[in-house]
């Protein structure tokens, strides 16, 4: 299972890139193994701003669909284009090019709250 | 709860399968996309483990009154190794179980029952089977390993490892043979995707060798192992009901569409309720649909009309792999079953525009 050191991690299964202010947000590894081939992606909350653990979008594999999570509150200023015509390349490169958002982050010590890659292993039982 | 294992379980393991509890079993629901799975079924072959399925001999000289009685399809008219789809009525107008009937001879048939029925079809026959005379049941599900090789290329595999012609197997007929070394392996020409190809009944003993016989035959013409959720896909876009979902003990067969696997010319279990359902006429049945807007169906959803009245609710609904647009099946009001009719389907919080169709959605090349 591929979980990069430098990311952190939320227990829905996301990862976060912090950039300063910014935090781009995509679905683990593991996530994108569990859901199998995605499909769509559905996130029409550009330029919201969004609480952290409120939903900002959804993920449609072939057999399921699941709920994505704001892993820290702020107001999302990008959203993948790339995922309209490919929503496969969050299967096939999840932490690079099948990232989902970019959030300007209200409050960046919030990320301090979230999953180093060793705690996140022990939630999915790696 | 402690889940059953199927004779190929840890082959299944080894391939790194995603294992997932279904039916009280451990089964493979994918080994690596479901999208490359469903296409090999499509334009290739491949095997799916089923056998977590139930199978039930019913034997002797009143085997086919108790099956004339239990189920709603007409046995008389199955000739020797012919098969039957057919469904165990129950007596409040809904359905026990949807099934398959072999007849080996006019005193031996086999049911083949879903995995997450068999205790309750047992009990459910047994209790027009108790008293009755010259009938015998088992229930031999736990000894029989299934697997259903489908796909266009089905046929050329499994010929390399029989001498019976496969090109003589119709479709629901079959033979019981020498497969792969193995004396009396049920070959049927059965299986649940639309792309052709048959199922093999194998004791449990010699299931891991035949299975691996099958991919060694298999092997230059890219056969792959299939997991449930390619078997879903592959089912749904040939709009068949599964159970559990499109059909249970609420719904009735003629409200499935399964009026032809309904056979009035015979009685047995609620016909006199369902005949009168009938005349009297349905008033939901379950319709296929396509999605015109872009968005994928799913069990639960609401299925509404223009203005947003719920008329229906969806019971099985996917992205179709092989038609790249979201397709589903759901009971809708009668009056919004035709063909073409424009009806919405509710997606979290929007009406998607959706056009009701008549399956299969998919048609073989």
């Amino acid at each position: 299972m591929n979980l990069p050191k430098e990311l952190k991690y939320t227990k829905d299964h996301e990862w976060v890139r912090i950039d300063g202010n910014v935090a781009t947000v995509g679905i683990t590894d593991f996530a994108q193994r569990e859901l199998g081939d995605i499909v769509y992606v559905e996130i029409e909350t550009e330029g919201d701003e969004v609480e952290e653990g409120e939903v900002f979008g959804t993920v449609e594999a072939v057999k399921t669909v699941s709920d994505l999570f704001m892993p820290l509150s702020g107001t999302i200023s990008e959203v993948n284009e790339a995922l309209e015509g490919e929503p496969e390349l969050v299967n096939t490169d999840p932490y690079g090019q099948g990232w989902m958002i970019k959030i300007e982050v209200a409050d960046e010590s919030a990320a301090d709250n979230l999953l180093s890659a060793d705690e996140y292993a022990e939630v999915i039982g790696q | 709860m402690e889940l059953k294992k199927t004779a190929l379980t840890h082959i299944h393991e080894q391939l790194g399968a995603k294992m997932v509890p279904f039916a009280g079993y451990s089964m493979p629901v994918r080994y690596t996309s479901d999208m490359e799975e469903h296409k090999t079924v499509r334009e290739g072959v491949g095997v799916f483990d089923v056998s977590h399925m139930g199978e039930f001999m019913v034997t002797g000289p009143g085997a086919e009154a108790l099956l004339q009685q239990v189920t709603s399809n007409d046995v008389s008219k199955l000739v020797d190794n012919q098969a039957q789809y057919s469904c165990l009525p129950n007596d409040q107008g809904g359905i026990v179980d949807d099934l398959i009937v072999y007849r080996f001879n006019a005193e031996k048939y086999m049911l083949v029952v879903n995995a997450s029925n068999i205790e309750k079809d047992w009990n459910w026959i047994m209790q027009f089977a108790d008293g009755r005379e010259g009938v015998n049941m088992e229930n031999i599900s736990d000894e029989i390993s299934l697997f259903a090789v489908q796909g266009p290329k089905a046929v050329e595999v499994l010929q390399k490892l029989t001498d019976i012609d496969l090109s003589t197997i119709k479709f629901y007929h079959f033979i019981e043979g020498s497969f792969a070394g193995v004396d009396e392996v049920i070959i049927s020409g059965t299986g649940y995707t639309g792309s052709g190809g048959f199922e093999l009944y194998v004791p449990n003993a010699v299931a891991e060798e035949v299975w691996k016989k099958i991919f060694e035959a298999g092997k230059d013409y890219g056969i792959k192992p299939i997991g449930l959720g390619a078997r879903d896909t592959l089912r749904l876009e040939m709009g068949f009901c599964l159970y559990g979902n499109d059909i249970d003990d609420t719904t009735s067969p003629l409200e499935a569409r399964l009026g032809w696997i309904t056979k009035f010319n015979k009685e047995f279990t609620n016909s006199e309720k369902l005949k009168e359902q009938k005349e009297a006429g349905i008033t939901r049945q379950l319709s296929g649909f396509k999605m015109v807007d872009k968005g994928i169906p799913r069990q639960g959803y609401d299925i509404t009309d223009a203005e947003g009245n719920i008329i229906g609710k969806v019971t099985s609904g996917t992205m179709s792999p092989s038609l790249g647009y979201g397709i589903g099946m759901g009971y809708i009001k009668k009056e919004f079953t035709a063909p073409g009719t424009e009806i919405f389907i509710a997606v979290r919080n929007r009406q998607l525009r959706a056009e009701v169709e008549k399956a299969p959605f998919y048609k073989a090349q």
